[in-house]
């Protein structure tokens, strides 16, 4: 039974059914936060458009009216629950109890809806006031346009450069977790020092700070003088300690994920004869590969943005990018521009990890 | 020698005995069928036959060759002996014919076309060859069981285990589960099985052991188990048995 249904009265004569008329109420609270959300985004439309600059007067504008449009819009609910209200008055007069309390039951409903939907509009309107606050220093700190789009090229030059080290460092570990995950898993007496050593990388890159790695390899390595490992360069540098730090946080998925296939998989694959090696490969890894998907791509949406931590050992990317140009003009709205990028990358990977994790849900109700 | 001999063989977790100087010789062709209560041991009994358990003591050889502690090949030996879970244990991720292949494939070492082809045959027997390419869970529990039942027999095993394999069935389906084990009894795979399916004990099986509390009580033909049993307890155990209506 839906809630819609749900008001349709059983027995109409019990006590139950008498519930209390707070429609009245809801409605003149609807109506009070809608008149409240009208008044305060046509004064932000009127008021704050004349002090902005020349260039952005009319946009400002077109958006702030926008919103008020918005604002009444969304108090179209209460039409509907002032009619509601007088088709409940009618039916009480006519003595059909039944519909006159579905009638106030709508009318409750839409009252709810109006405020609802208006008070989000407040938000917005007090954060373009904050915008403006202190003759718009906030926005021409944060959000100057022109800079933005002047700093943009080069900045998208730079995350090129964050993508790169991302995806090389993703496939690599991919590839080293999956290594880690099974040496911790080795089984037996004689694989007890490999399950140490596994354990003891796993707890070391988990526990030590990202930045402090990447800080410890880009700087450390050089000093060091190790044949190789000392001429890796800063992108090399960057996708090594990005590969060591998220190898150990996606080694602990895949064990989560191996250790998650029921055991009598495990039982049925060996007793027609699979070997260890064999079952792992054919029977629970596959499975396990499945079920470690969503934080899997958890763990490399947080690789992603630590790519921006390497700016500390001098890779030129799209943070570093940013600061200098926030460090020419003293404004940060070259930052904002990294910020808005990683923001449009990252969104719809959550979803789609969303996603993953409803379908998965979904199939395991299902079966 | 019997074709598979156990000899007083014992099993615990911990400090839980569960088998007890196990003692059963199942000869060549003949269907065993192991009844008792919930909880005596028989799906520990059918485990440490296939090696997915370890025993502390006692022996079990197959076809003269003990197949029982250190140093055993158990890929080997499970090679040549199936078994088929309660649960059926199909791999999700595999269809029915993946599931069935896998093993031929990957450790007889059959080729491809190979194990298709006879696993499709097998399954045409068990009535199932249309369903060849549907994943497990597009599978009735019936079907999901004849499926396992297949695979297992695809190793072309020397032995076959069954545990309980229609116990988590509707009981619409169980008869069409059952029907494949009579086929393979009656073309002479050496079959035990723990049940309580009595009334296809009775009419199937050679020999009846009675498990009570990790021993076999008794053993015998199933008309000697069924109408005369020597053992109270077996009395007892039939007499709860045809209370519930299942014989
Ligand atoms: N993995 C295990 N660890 C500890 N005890 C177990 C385990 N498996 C089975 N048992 C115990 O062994 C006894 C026999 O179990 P089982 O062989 O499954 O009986 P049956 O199949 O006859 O119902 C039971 O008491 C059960 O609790
Ligand atoms: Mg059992």
């Amino acid at each position: 039974m839906s809630l819609g249904t749900a008001t349709r009265p059983v027995r109409v004569s019990s006590p139950l059914a008498q519930r209390r008329d707070t429609s009245g109420s809801v409605m003149l609270i609807g109506s009070l936060v809608w008149l409240f959300t009208v008044a305060f985004t046509v004064w932000t439309a009127l008021e704050l458009p004349a002090v902005a600059d020349e260039g952005w007067r009319v946009v400002i504008g077109i958006a702030l009216w926008l919103v008020v449009a918005l604002a009444v819009i969304a108090g179209l609910p209460l039409l509907r629950g002032i009619r509601y209200r007088t088709e409940a008055a009618r039916a009480d007069a006519a003595g059909d109890l039944a519909a006159a309390r579905a009638a106030r039951s709508r009318a409750t409903q839409s009252g709810w809806v109006a405020a609802g939907w208006t008070l989000p509009l407040i938000a917005v309107a007090v954060f373009a006031q904050f915008l403006a606050a202190n003759d718009h220093a906030v926005q021409t700190t944060f959000f100057d346009v022109p800079f933005m789009l002047r700093s943009l090229q080069d900045i998208l030059v730079g995350f090129w450069v964050n993508v790169q080290i991302a995806i090389v460092a993703e496939v690599l570990i991919l590839v080293w977790a999956l290594f880690v995950a099974l040496a911790k898993l080795t089984p037996g007496v004689a694989g007890r020092p490999i399950r140490w050593i596994a354990t003891t990388y796993i707890d070391i890159f988990r526990a030590v700070p990202s930045i402090v790695v990447i800080y410890l390899i880009g700087f450390g390595l050089p000093l060091a003088q190790i044949p190789f490992l000392s001429d890796l360069g800063p992108f090399w540098s960057a996708v090594l300690a990005l590969t060591l730090i998220y190898g150990a946080y996606v080694a602990e998925v895949y064990r989560s994920g191996i250790e998650g296939v029921h055991w009598s998989q495990v039982a049925a694959s060996r007793s027609l004869g699979l070997s260890y090696g064999k079952t792992m490969r054919f029977v629970v890894v596959p499975q396990a590969v499945r079920r470690v998907m969503p934080p899997l791509l958890n763990d490399f949406i947080g690789l992603q943005k630590d790519t921006a931590l390497v700016t500390i050992i001098g890779t030129v990317e799209a943070f570093t990018q940013a600061k200098i140009y926030a460090g020419n003009y003293f404004n940060l709205s070259s930052v904002t521009v990294v910020a808005i990028i990683f923001i449009i990358i990252t969104i719809p990977q959550t979803r789609f990890v969303d996603r993953l994790i409803e379908r998965d849900s979904r199939a395991k109700t299902r079966s | 020698m019997a074709f598979l001999e156990l000899t007083d063989v014992d099993k615990s977790y911990g400090d839980h005995q569960v088998l007890n100087g196990i003692t059963l010789q199942v000869e060549k062709h003949q269907v065993v069928c192991l009844i008792g209560a919930s909880g005596c041991g028989k799906s520990t009994l059918l485990r440490t036959i296939n090696g997915l358990e370890e025993i502390q003591g006692g022996e079990i050889s197959l076809d003269g060759d003990v197949i029982s502690g250190e140093g055993v090949d158990l890929n080997a030996i499970r090679t040549r002996i199936g078994i088929v879970f309660q649960s059926f244990n199909l791999f999700p991720h595999m269809t029915a014919l993946e599931n069935i292949t896998l093993a031929p494939r990957r450790v007889l070492g059959v080729s491809k076309a190979e194990a298709d082809d006879y696993a499709m045959k097998l399954l045409t027997r068990v009535g199932l060859a249309d369903k060849a390419n549907a994943y497990p869970d597009k599978l009735s529990g019936g079907q999901q069981q004849r499926v396992a039942i297949v695979r297992a027999v695809a190793m072309n095993p020397d032995v076959i285990l069954l545990d309980e394999i229609t116990s988590a069935l509707d009981p619409e389906l169980v008869a069409e589960v059952l029907n494949i084990v009579k086929d393979l009894a009656a073309e002479g795979l050496t079959i035990v099985m723990a049940t309580h399916e009595m009334s296809f004990a009775r009419e199937v099986a050679d020999t009846i052991a009675f498990l009570h509390e990790g021993r076999v009580l008794e053993s015998g033909p199933p008309d000697q188990i069924f109408t005369a049993p020597r053992e109270e307890r077996t009395r007892e155990f039939l007499h709860r048995i045809v209370e519930a209506g299942r014989l």
